[in-house]
């Protein structure tokens, strides 16, 4: 059946329907939307879209998104250059950033290890990483494992403590625990058995 | 909405939209089941981190017009020691793994639930490459493509007493071959003399039997038998993860 709409308006469609999480129907609305409103905005959104394309990149250390060769954190003087965070995403970064309680450099692997996709060791950035740590001045003291809590984030975590193991370098990894917030009852018991495990005393 | 309950073992799981995920079961009776997982990415779910690959659970499923919902997870079993150790956790991956190109959705097979189940107790119980092997091999048995050990499979000739020389296998013909018809890949005695306690039901021989490097050669070739019978690579046996 031909579409109903002019080829401009499907090509619209079609585009948006590309993005993660936009159906059929999403993609709809959205172009009906971006119909109604003032050719300067539209035209803004082409323009940040193209800009952010242009000029967005990976930091060269690190591979976090930055427009400049190096990103914020690692052109930070005051960050301490003896630690590093390794995290899977860029999102990650901005996460743990906002605790505004870790002061180190990081490490975006851009994935993690997914050994039921085929996902491996060479599609992410470990071996960028071994060489920042081979070649780090200062010398690397800590390198946090801070990987998502699941099978993946696991797996990858397990790997790069494997590999980390020859170096002297102190590794840890994100505690696992409750939520701030939930109820212990609640608490499923692969969550309450990491934090029992990790448990620490308290008024020392 | 219609409930069920089935006991069950997670496949693989899928991210949708912002905090949900498609979660792949092989089910004790209803087959493989794919099942949309509410708000299980969020840190505070209440049952997300029951929903990982290889986690053997209880459900409560709602009957859905195309997907189903997972209702309520409790843990039946835990596999902690297999998930705290890399190679464990990717022998693991790759039980699922197979079990999902050979489980059809809502097709009962519970051989299928109950020897994963075995095979993931077994895992979490023994440090070894051959409970990988050996569980591809009586899967492949069970599928009606039992590798032949005892003839030849191009001049039917009994194999015999093996000894430590080496043998062949053919892939093409599903068995090994005897010196004289030699076709195929290499193969150790030593690895024919496991694959055949395997098949012959004395796995814990076998075990005791194990050298590491006959229980690598064992896992490999069943590796490559399985990917002969399915036709599909295992992608969990190439992720150069060891």
């Amino acid at each position: 059946m031909a579409s109903p709409y002019s080829p401009p308006m499907q090509a619209l469609i079609d585009e948006l329907g590309r993005m993660p999480g936009i159906g059929p129907k999403s993609a709809q609305r959205i172009a009906f939307h971006l119909l109604k409103v003032p050719e300067e905005d539209a035209r803004r959104l082409a323009q940040s879209i193209l800009n952010a394309k242009a000029k967005v990149r990976f930091c060269e250390m690190c591979f976090n998104i930055s427009d400049e060769p190096q990103c914020s954190v690692c052109s930070d003087e005051r960050r301490d250059r003896t630690m590093i965070c390794v995290v899977e995403e860029s999102r990650d970064v901005v996460a743990l950033e906002k605790t505004g309680v870790y002061k180190g450099l990081y490490h975006v692997l851009l994935g993690a290890i997914n050994p039921l996709e085929g996902i491996g060791v060479d599609q992410l950035k470990i071996r960028e990483l071994m060489m920042r740590i081979n070649d780090a001045e200062p010398a690397i003291q800590e390198v946090i494992l801070s990987t998502n809590p699941n099978t993946e984030g696991d797996v990858t975590a397990m790997y790069l403590q494997r590999l980390l193991a020859p170096f002297e370098i102190k590794v840890t990894k994100l505690a696992s625990g409750l939520p701030v917030g939930g109820d212990l009852e609640y608490a499923d018991e692969l969550t309450l058995g990491r934090a029992i495990e990790g448990r620490r005393e308290v008024g020392a | 909405m219609p409930q069920y309950r089935d006991n069950a073992v997670v496949l693989r799981t899928y991210k949708l939209k912002e905090s949900d995920r498609i979660v792949v079961f092989m089910t004790e009776h209803h087959g493989k089941v794919r099942a949309v997982a509410k708000g299980v990415r969020k840190s505070g779910s209440r049952f997300g981190g029951r929903l990982e690959p290889m986690s053997h659970v209880d459900v409560l499923f709602a009957t859905g017009r195309e997907l189903d919902i997972v209702s309520q997870v409790e843990l039946i079993g835990t596999t902690n020691k297999a998930r705290n150790d890399l190679d464990r956790l990717s022998r693991g991956m790759s039980m699922v793994e197979v079990v999902d190109q050979l489980g059809m959705e809502r097709e009962e097979t519970p051989h299928l639930y109950k020897m994963l189940v075995g095979a993931l107790e077994t895992l979490n119980s023994t440090d070894s490459d051959l409970v990988l092997g050996a569980f591809f091999l009586k899967l492949l048995t069970s599928e009606g493509a039992r590798p032949e050990l005892d003839f030849c499979v191009a001049c039917r000739e009994a194999i015999g007493e093996l000894d430590g020389g080496s043998y062949y296998f053919n892939l093409e013909n599903g068995g090994v071959q005897c010196r004289r018809c030699s076709l195929g890949r290499r193969v150790s005695g030593d690895a024919l003399l496991l694959m055949r306690a395997i098949l012959g039901g004395r796995m814990i021989e076998a075990l005791n039997y194990d050298s590491g490097a006959a229980s690598r050669e064992v896992t490999e070739l069943a590796t490559l038998v399985m990917e002969h019978h399915t036709e599909r690579r295992l992608k969990t046996m190439h992720t150069n993860i060891h």
